[in-house]
């Protein structure tokens, strides 16, 4: 009787402990909205736009099956071939840029001086901007009348008299590049910034006093403290840049296109027939993201595991 | 015992700093000249684009372009508003309208969330945040297609009204404010939390009157970094409205272009009236906007 006793009380011992480590049916609830919205406006969607992609129009009334030839009509494309091109230099270029210039603006304001507040806020402004509107207000710079970009370049021989930079296709994507650098660097550098504070001050006095150079400090304490930070933000910034659609939409058009402008003017501006195979490299798409991001995930990953 | 400990790092320190006064000059020097040029850069464009919103049209065509305006001719704005008027007015109240919406959705379905991931345990905890982090790999562009398939049903008639912006806003703005919070609820130490739980408090009592409040640079940093990319929004806008009636103003902005192709000043006077608004809140709440970045995780 006692025994039993203590045996029912020790049963719910350990369920009482395995509902409070468990925090019970709430954090369920708690992430069900959540959950909810991503299941209608993006699993639902994606799903969708498999099969579409597998369909020879989605718009008439019964479409049919037409396995894999969207696909094998956009890979075949070579406008679609040069547009995957497009965005993985576009991506490469402007996230190696805005990495690289964003640790140092967030190593800059990371330091104490007079005036500090205004240079936040002054980078702050780029970032704050609609990128349409960041690409609009660099056409008006890039442009042969008034530009002073077109100015600046023709003045130092960079461009011939009355050539403008955004009449080549390197020279559109390069534009694409500079203005994206422009508006996405400072975000980075706030990311960046971020990861920079949390770094306890006390590592840098205790390596002062060890007679370490800042350079050494950087590598040593700034660089492996900051690994997370950079990885986070990087991702992002490498999955914007390869599914950058406003730049070319307003620089490029049809002449030079990414893989996302390429899959909206077949979809949106085309024909009928046109929208399955832009759904099909809208998955493509898809597909270098899921890539891409399976790669930070895994080196993430390994981060957690360390900690 | 404690005094000898401070005499070695002193001594150590005078050596340095004998060393480093020169070089702190010079590195003093380097830092205000990158720091200006950070800034010039960073500003320029939008100066460039107020300038040329307030040229008159033979100030726009001259040759080299003037970097200080001669002429002041505020018509550019009237005409930017009143050429595509009154639907340029009208979309910056789209705008305005859809950006709340989607930050005030984002804000409470986030912060849910982001306690739960953040405080909470449960089984799944791993796969809810995956699923909501991958959605930030999800091409905008594979979304729009079935959305629009979807919202222009007859049944559902969602496409060009202020819905078929918030929900699909939501996809960007949702992971974000989740996955901010989330970092922000993390860093608060336990024993606070803790401390309110003793006093009785549940756990959503905590979340509202113990973690937000303590965290409030950071929910406000998502608030604001929300509103922006809802604001920032420019292919939802263009696949998924018709016209004016919800048509956001970003989508305008290229308008601009094929309506009137020399129309310069126009051009950048809507550029300005866009992001003036955008201006004024970076000024505003920058240091909240960076304290929240940077403050909430410090605490940690």
């Amino acid at each position: 009787m006692a025994t039993q006793a203590a045996k029912v009380s020790t049963r719910k011992e350990s369920l009482r402990e395995r509902l409070d480590a468990g925090s019970g049916l709430l954090p369920y609830f708690l992430v069900a909205p959540t959950l909810l919205v991503i299941l209608i406006i993006a699993v639902y969607p994606i799903i969708d736009a498999i099969r579409i992609s597998f369909t020879d129009n989605p718009l008439i009334a019964s479409p049919a099956f037409a396995g894999l030839s969207n696909y094998g009509k956009v890979l075949g494309d070579t406008i679609f071939r040069e547009s995957i091109g497009n965005t993985l230099i576009y991506s490469a270029i402007s996230v190696v840029l805005e990495t690289f210039l964003g640790l140092l603006i967030a190593l800059l304001i990371n330091r104490t001086f007079p005036g500090r507040g205004l240079v936040r806020t002054a980078i702050l402004i780029p970032w704050a901007f609609p990128t349409i509107v960041s690409a609009q207000i660099w056409l008006l710079m890039y442009n042969d009348q008034t530009g002073i970009i077109t100015s600046i370049l023709q003045g130092l021989h960079l461009l011939a008299p009355g050539d403008i930079l955004t009449r080549t296709n390197a020279g559109i994507l390069t534009a694409a590049i500079i203005t994206d650098v422009w508006k996405t660097t400072p975000f980075m550098a706030l990311l960046l910034l971020a990861g920079l504070q949390v770094i306890p001050a006390d590592l840098y006095e205790a390596a002062s006093v060890d007679g370490s150079t800042r350079w050494q400090q950087f590598w040593s304490i700034t660089m492996p403290m900051l690994k997370n930070s950079l990885l986070i933000a990087l991702l992002f910034r490498v999955l914007d840049a390869l599914r950058a659609f406003d730049l070319f939409f307003l620089f490029g058009g049809r002449q030079v296109q990414s893989i996302a402008s390429y899959a909206y003017n077949n979809m949106f501006q085309g024909t009928g027939p046109d929208f399955a195979p832009g759904a099909a490299s809208a998955i493509v798409l898809f597909l270098i993201c899921v890539i891409v991001s399976s790669i930070f995930v895994s080196l993430m990953g390994g981060i957690a595991r360390q900690d | 015992m404690a005094v000898q400990e401070q005499v070695v790092p002193l001594a150590k320190a005078k050596v340095r700093s004998a060393r480093g006064v020169s070089e702190r000059k010079e590195n003093r020097v380097g830092l205000y000249i990158a720091v200006a040029v950070v800034v010039f850069i960073a500003l320029a464009p939008f100066y460039w684009t107020v300038i040329t919103s307030i040229k008159s049209a033979v100030e726009l065509n001259a040759s080299p372009p003037t970097i200080v305006p001669h002429t002041f001719e505020p018509g550019n704005y009237s005409s930017a508003l009143t050429s595509v008027s009154p639907a340029f007015a009208k979309d910056l109240l789209n705008s305005t309208i859809i950006a709340i919406c989607t930050t005030v959705l984002a804000l409470i379905f986030g912060s849910l969330s982001a306690y739960a991931i953040a405080r909470l345990k449960f089984r799944g905890k791993a796969l809810t945040l995956a699923i909501v982090l991958s959605v930030n790999m999800f091409p905008l562009i594979a979304l729009v297609g079935p959305l629009f398939v979807l919202f222009t049903n007859p049944a559902f008639r969602i496409y060009n009204t202020y819905i078929a912006l918030i929900i699909p806003n939501l996809v960007v703005a949702l992971p974000l404010t989740t996955w901010f919070l989330t970092s922000f609820f993390r860093d608060l130490p336990a024993d606070l939390e803790e401390a309110a739980r003793v006093d009785g408090a549940s756990r959503l009592r905590t979340l509202w009157e113990v973690i937000v409040p303590l965290t409030a640079p950071g929910v406000f940093a998502a608030a604001i970094l929300s509103f922006i990319a809802s604001w920032n929004d420019f292919l939802f806008g263009l696949t998924l409205t018709a016209n004016s009636d919800a048509q956001p103003v970003t989508v305008a902005i290229p308008l601009f272009n094929g309506e009137h192709q020399i129309a310069y000043g126009e051009i950048a006077a809507a550029a300005v009236i866009v992001t003036v608004p955008l201006v004024i809140m970076v000024l505003i709440f920058q240091r909240r906007i960076v304290s929240g970045l940077t403050a909430g995780a410090v605490k940690g």
